[in-house]
């Protein structure tokens, strides 16, 4: 089985985002494996190690995510592949999916694995797009899977509710919190990733056109929510808190 | 091969010699593989063990032992274990990451690292193939798990004077084994003993003893002011069957054998101090900022920033120092050909060489750590001293490291006996320096000092090295042989080597650091830096004048105390200032900021 990951190197979850100058401020932060593409590394091995075949791990991003491939080379994956868009303009996910869905042109894929989203930016776009691209099936936040043949059976989170989908391969599907636990990688796997093959594609590798490598949007403007205010506790009778609250409301928060 | 070494290469060398920078290992030289490794364990030890610290605590044994098993699956066990037996045969280096964020398991770390240290090393250094082939693959992957049994209730420190005996039955089969060993990590679950028993009553040996032997039972469980966490209890050796074959190494050189476990246990045991001491430092700076007192964050007052700043410092120092000996250690291991690592005597010779900076790494470590635990409870304030809070278990867990793996008082006056013996075996030039020194001291002029980055640093390093030869070559002068009665005097000058090496390291590794990243980056180690050496030449200062004052008197004792004066002149830094900003980076980043 061809089995594909597409996976996004982030901010560690608990790293405090510092902006400067319109960008987030990448001094000295932690990175680590989107928690979701994790999912979908480990349902990957597990799908090799019970159907036979090959895992390759995509990413999109500098020489850096070079770590986070090699650990998921480490968990187990046979292959990465790193694919550097730094001589673009402002990528977007537009523009990823398409240097991803050109990369897979001529592969032959049985099933491409992603996360859900990406905690960073939340946007959960790239992978669909790039089923759309490849004219594949494509199921999102699947919490089960199981392949028999070439009938693929999927539970799906819709909100907390279940839902279950058969579909047929060739497929992509979005993976879920729930759906497995990621395993560590051992030691022996680490000292064995350093020998696995880690590939870099540059842009013009990729056969892509003017209309693929143009983003679609523009990034503006990136700022912090404002702090929280300091809450305020009203005085008085009930009758005199509530007048109060409506004056506030009305003329500080003017929402009504 | 070892009479090659450069004196600076040598152990305790670092007194005599200056080394250069790309000659120590620092954790900026970390490859990827070992950031892995430690993020493995971390992630493993966050994951699986700590959810579990509450059964661990109550001696929920079986939960321990399937951790092990756990940590066995994922290569944790068999670092040091060769590829040959079923291990994974890495580097000294991943093995002391291991151990370090092992630490944050609390008392589960204890079970980890008895049983791939003491437990295991001695059948990985001193066992014949037979013995390897037999126990290696098991211990490696946890099947089977290993306890060292050296002290006895009437033999702590004095280790040779044990009173166990084994006796070769009259088949000519087995040793039966007699006697009682006392406080063993993970007897209670143990699967092999490395037992120490003199044959015939004088022939000092190890043996590998199983659990299943006849014979052999553990007593009930000590009741612990802290670790509570691992199994202590006694093991009991009643005529004990143990086959001829388990005999360890050679009969009657049982110490060889103990010694150089002991120097491998005392280096990994700082190890295990640095993580420790982070975690405090972690929790307290989390509490810092957190906690309010009179409306303001009590992080932000400078009396505690002034911990935090002391904390960072002495920890950044010690992390340095652990780590450049993990790299001496590798660096001599590493040269011995693999027909060599199979010979234990080379093996033992290579850890000997390092047993001043083993012993070093030991007491700073243990005594590191109980003050960072010390001053987080003090940050805490009442609730450091409720148990539901983690600082509570790590201030009573770091108690035992100064007394575990040779007190902290043997291993202080091990350091200038040893230094002493190597100088007598021409191993150290000790005593030509020594007399260069008292020349030079006649004519020392104060230098002028450089305005380079850490340049009164390198000068204090280089003062508080030859404060350390002027004291102990006029201690050899006075006192001779019998100077090892001087008990005092030989502690003080463990003191002053001991930050002889923390002060070099530290130094070493910032100097590294910025001339790879320049010093905007590196603002927290060379902060870190010139704290550390202040203060440790604050200590070597009053540790030598006390000293001075101690062994002369009138005329000489004026005479000498001007000669220290000479030496240790400078003008200070101010810490006070240092530590704040330190501390402001603390409290950003909620932990050790390196």
């Amino acid at each position: 089985m061809n089995i594909y990951v597409l996976m996004k190197r982030t901010f560690d979850t608990e790293e405090k985002i510092i902006i400067r100058d319109g960008e987030v401020d990448k001094e000295g932060a932690e990175f680590i494996i989107n928690p979701y593409d994790e999912y979908a590394i480990e349902e990957a091995i597990v799908l090799r190690e019970a159907h036979g075949g090959e895992v390759t791990v995509i990413t999109v991003g500098d020489e850096d995510a070079q770590k986070e491939l090699r650990t998921a080379l480490a968990m187990g994956a046979d292959k990465a592949v790193l694919i550097n868009l730094e001589e673009l303009e402002g990528p977007d996910h537009f523009t990823i999916s398409e240097a991803i869905s050109s990369w897979l042109a001529d592969k032959d894929v049985d099933i491409i694995l992603g996360g859900n989203v990406a905690v960073d930016d939340g946007a959960g776009q790239v992978a669909s797009r790039v089923a759309e691209k490849l004219g594949i099936n494509q199921v999102t936040t699947i919490t089960e899977l199981t392949i028999e043949d070439e009938t693929v059976k999927i539970e799906r989170d819709v909100e907390g509710d279940i839902e279950k989908i058969e579909t047929t391969l060739p497929l992509l599907v979005t993976c879920q919190q729930g759906l497995n636990e990621p395993r560590y990688p051992s030691l022996p796997g680490i000292m064995k990733a350093k020998k696995k093959p880690l590939a870099n594609v540059g842009v013009n590798e990729l056969e892509m056109n003017e209309k693929e490598l143009t983003a679609k949007t523009k990034t503006i403007d990136r700022f912090l929510p404002p702090p929280k205010a300091k809450g305020k506790i009203l005085e008085g009778d009930i009758d005199q808190q509530v007048n109060e609250l409506v004056h506030l409301l009305k003329n500080e928060a003017k929402v009504i | 091969m070892s009479g090659t070494l450069h004196a600076s290469k040598r152990g305790g060398g670092f007194l005599l010699e200056n080394v250069r920078p790309e000659q120590v290992f620092t954790p900026e030289d970390f490859t990827e593989e070992h950031k892995m490794i430690a993020k493995t364990t971390e992630d493993f030890v966050v994951g699986e063990v700590v959810p579990q610290i509450e059964k661990i605590e109550n001696q929920e044994f079986d939960v321990s032992r399937h951790l092990l098993f756990q940590a066995g699956e994922l290569g944790l066990l068999g670092t040091d274990v060769p590829e040959k037996y079923s291990g994974l045969g890495l580097d000294k280096i991943s093995s002391t990451l291991i151990t370090e964020k092992f630490s944050r398991a609390g008392a589960f770390s204890l079970s980890h690292g008895a049983h791939v240290g003491i437990g295991s090393l001695p059948i990985v250094f001193f066992g014949n193939e037979m013995q390897k082939k037999k126990y290696l693959p098991a211990l490696a992957i946890g099947e089977k798990i290993a306890a060292y049994a050296l002290t006895e209730p009437s033999s702590g420190s004095d280790a040779l004077g044990a009173k166990t005996t084994a006796v070769l039955n009259e088949e000519g089969t087995h040793y039966i084994l007699n006697g009682e060993k006392q406080w063993i990590t993970n007897s209670a679950f143990a699967d092999v003993f490395i037992v120490y028993a003199k044959i015939d009553g004088e022939h000092f040996s190890a043996f590998i003893v199983e659990r299943e032997c006849e014979g052999v039972t553990t007593g009930a469980e000590e009741l612990k002011m802290g670790i509570k966490g691992s199994s202590t209890r006694t093991l009991l050796l009643d005529q004990a069957k143990v086959p001829k074959e388990n005999l360890l190494g050679e009969a009657g050189r049982g110490h060889i054998i103990a010694f150089n476990i002991l120097n491998i246990g005392r280096y990994k045991l700082g190890a295990g101090c640095v993580g420790a001491s982070k975690r405090a430092l972690e929790l307290a700076a989390a509490y810092a900022t957190e906690r309010k007192q009179f409306r303001t964050e009590i992080g932000q007052f400078p009396a505690i920033q002034e911990k935090l700043g002391t904390m960072t410092a002495v920890i950044f120092a010690l992390e340095s120092s652990v780590y450049r000996t993990g790299g001496l250690f590798e660096e001599k291991l590493g040269i011995l050909t693999e027909r060599e690592q199979e010979d234990g005597s080379k093996v033992a010779a290579a850890i000997a060489e390092y047993a001043v900076e083993c012993s070093l790494n030991k007491v700073a470590g243990s005594e590191i750590l109980d003050f960072v635990a010390d001053e987080a409870v003090q940050i805490f304030g009442g609730y450091g001293y409720m148990s539901e809070y983690e600082i509570e278990t790590i201030y009573r867990d770091s108690r035992i490291n100064r007394i575990f793996e040779g007190t902290n008082e043997i291993n202080r006056l091990l350091i200038p006996d040893t230094i002493m013996k190597k100088a007598m075996k021409n191993e150290l030039p000790f005593l030509e320096k020594a007399k260069a020194l008292q020349q030079e001291l006649l004519n020392m002029m104060p230098e002028e000092r450089e305005e380079k980055t850490l340049a009164q640093e390198n000068a204090l390093l280089q003062n508080a090295k030859k404060v350390f030869l002027f004291i102990a070559g006029n201690s050899v002068q006075k006192y001779g042989s019998s100077l090892e009665k001087e008990q005092e005097l030989l502690m003080k000058l463990a003191n002053i080597v001991n930050d002889v090496y923390m002060m070099e390291s530290a130094l070493i590794r910032t100097e590294k650091a910025v001339a790879k990243n320049g010093e905007t980056k590196e603002q927290i180690k060379l902060l870190c830096t010139r704290v550390y050496c202040q203060e440790a030449m604050n200590r070597t200062e009053a540790a030598a004048k006390e000293s001075l004052v101690h062994m002369e008197e009138g005329d000489t004792l004026r005479t000498m105390l001007g000669m220290l004066r000479k030496l240790t002149r400078h003008t200070p830094t101010d810490v006070i200032q240092l530590k704040r900003q330190i501390a402001s980076r603390v409290l950003h980043r909620k932990g050790y900021p390196i």
